[in-house]
């Protein structure tokens, strides 16, 4: 079957060390007394994954896994170190929105320059202006600066412009969480929208129960490593969530459904555990009302004794 | 050459393809520069007015009696260095200043470089019209070789893209670069000749002073205004042979290292 993406033992290395601070007169220096440290370090190794046509890829992995690189790579940011990726169709990418406007430009003015740099043709831009306007909710501050803006304004204008297009393919990092509640909302409906248009999608989210709603597939990701690749969405998730508990690393498949099992189990006992104190809380409720119902009782005992005692 | 003329070929295609974010670029930093300002753009031709009329009080006593058209002399280096100076500054800083664009956006890298050039080229036509308004108030002659000052505004341009992008990609990876050149600058305007001539050197010094490719463009405009003369064609193919080179190491640069700027960012 023919693939939307694939990418094929992917692994991308940073180099670290002297460099970047100590300037080129110090570099030279260092270099001619042979004092010159750079380390690599590899944010992605060995990542391997195919996604059909209308796949939904939910990426995992704790901070520094290596998710964001490995998304660079995937949208033609980053060229991998080792190994590649191949993409077939239009993508787009909406990694961490709201920088790389000008603060001295109008929103207006950043709008259409976010749209060139995205791609858009000026005719598009044109044509969806005020579409974008209206979903971000920025009628009144078009020709306002833009460092006068909030920033929840900020992101709310790079996700609309974003999320016009008509990918074939779509890279969401993060993005799901923009804005104020309301706003969210509309956004999270916006994206579901796209996504059941048929696109390919890659989704990175913190967000575990977003991943399990709407991806198809799994990729785990460890310090750079890839755990593993799956369809069994529900079971990685859960051995996932067992890992987040237990900093666990599975090395087979067989420790991943062990966790997943002992994620289950856990959630058992959890939910035992929660049983039974919501038993408890009713036992004591009972025993409250019964001691309630008692001393309503005596207390008319006592009454009836003492209008008793008053008609002799 | 085939190689080089496909890739040639392929920045058009680019370009054309880019054309509405390289205009939506141009606007940015036009904006950015004049801050829309009334001011703005007339400063940019009154400072180097200013920097001109000092020189001209100052150094005309030295210099000035045995120059014909000494402002016009003053001028043309001032104009040119300038020039220089602007577009190369500004190209330096355009790969750092939208390290936060193409971190996140897939978009040809030199594209920032050429969108801020084309403020320095509009900068530099508003001075070359007042350069000519002096060139009037001097008393110059007009004569027909004022029309080949197209010649070495061409090859300053192709020179300063190409000065540009080596330096932005050096300043990615270098940040004190920026202070490095400045001090190079400063030297460079004291070995370009623009206040004094080079006549009282020895012939072997002159000849050094061909190895500076600002230097060769300001006598190119000197040569064609004051003297009315046409240069060589060897020298013709210097100051092209500057240029491309500038622009090819510019280039090379760039493919090698595309990729792997926004790791030093």
């Amino acid at each position: 079957m023919a693939y939307a993406i694939k990418a094929e033992n992917v692994s991308i290395r940073y180099m670290t060390g002297d460099f970047k601070d100590i300037g080129l007169k110090e570099y030279v220096l260092r270099r001619l007394t042979h004092n010159y440290n750079v380390h690599e370090f590899w944010a992605d190794k060995g990542v391997t994954f195919e996604l059909q046509p209308g796949d939904m890829l939910g990426i995992i992995g704790a901070n520094g896994a290596g998710k964001s690189t490995l998304l660079k790579a995937v949208s033609g940011i980053m060229i991998p170190t080792e190994g590649w990726v191949d993409v077939k169709g239009r993508i787009a990418a909406l990694l961490e929105l709201a920088s790389g406007f000008d603060n001295d430009l109008t929103v207006r003015e950043n709008a259409y320059l976010r749209g060139a740099l995205l791609g858009y043709t000026r005719e598009f831009m044109n044509e969806r202006y005020d579409d974008i306007i209206e979903f971000a909710e920025l009628q009144d501050f078009q020709e306002r600066r833009f460092k006068q803006l909030s920033s929840g304004m900020k992101s709310r204008l790079a996700f609309s412009i974003a999320c016009l297009v008509e990918p074939d393919i779509l890279i969401l990092d993060e993005v799901l969480s923009v804005g104020d509640g309301a706003f969210r909302k509309k956004s999270e409906n916006k994206m579901r929208n796209i996504l059941a248009s048929g696109v390919t999608a890659i989704l990175v989210s913190h967000t575990i129960g977003q991943v399990r709603d709407m991806s198809n597939k799994v990729l785990w990701l460890d310090k750079g490593k890839q755990i593993c690749f799956s369809e069994e969405v529900e079971l990685v998730c859960d051995a996932y969530e067992e890992f987040l508990a237990t900093k666990k690393v599975p090395h087979s498949w067989e420790d991943i459904e062990q966790l997943a099992e002992d994620f289950t189990v856990r959630q058992e006992k959890k939910r035992a555990e929660k049983a039974k104190t919501e038993q408890q809380k009713l036992v004591e409720k009972l025993r409250k009302t019964n001691a309630n119902v008692a001393k309503a009782a005596i207390e008319e005992y006592l009454r009836e004794a003492e209008e008793e005692a008053e008609t002799e | 050459m085939n190689i080089k003329e496909s890739y040639v070929t392929k920045v058009i295609r680019t370009l054309r393809e880019h054309q509405f974010m390289f205009e939506e670029l141009v606007k940015r930093d036009f904006k950015q520069k004049y801050k829309r300002t009334v001011l703005g753009m007339a400063w940019s031709v009154l400072s180097p007015l200013l920097t001109l009329l000092v020189m001209r009080v100052v150094f005309t006593r030295f210099f000035g009696r045995d120059t014909p058209h000494y402002t016009t002399y003053l001028f043309a280096g001032n104009l040119m260095f300038s020039y220089f100076r602007e577009s190369t500054n500004g190209g330096m800083q355009s790969l750092m200043s939208n390290a936060s664009i193409f971190t996140k956006i897939n978009v040809p890298k030199y594209m920032f470089l050429l969108s801020k050039n084309v403020s320095a080229v509009i900068n530099f036509g508003l001075t070359l019209i007042v350069f000519f308004v002096f060139v009037a108030i001097d008393r110059v002659s007009f004569k027909p070789t004022m029309f080949a000052i197209i010649f070495p505004i061409i090859t300053m341009s192709i020179f300063n893209i190409g000065v540009g992008m080596i330096l932005s990609a050096l300043f990615v990876f270098f940040r004190d670069t920026q202070y490095l050149y400045d001090v190079f600058l400063t030297l460079l305007t004291y070995l370009s000749a623009i206040f004094y001539t080079i006549d009282r050197f020895p012939a072997k010094i002159q000849r050094v002073f061909l190895l500076n490719p600002v230097f060769c463009n300001i006598k190119y405009i000197r040569v064609v205004v004051i003297d009315g003369n046409l240069p060589s064609p060897m020298f013709h193919l210097l100051l092209l042979a500057y240029a491309v080179t500038a622009l090819t190491i510019g280039g090379l640069i760039y493919k090698k290292f595309n990729t792997q700027f926004l790791y030093y960012v």
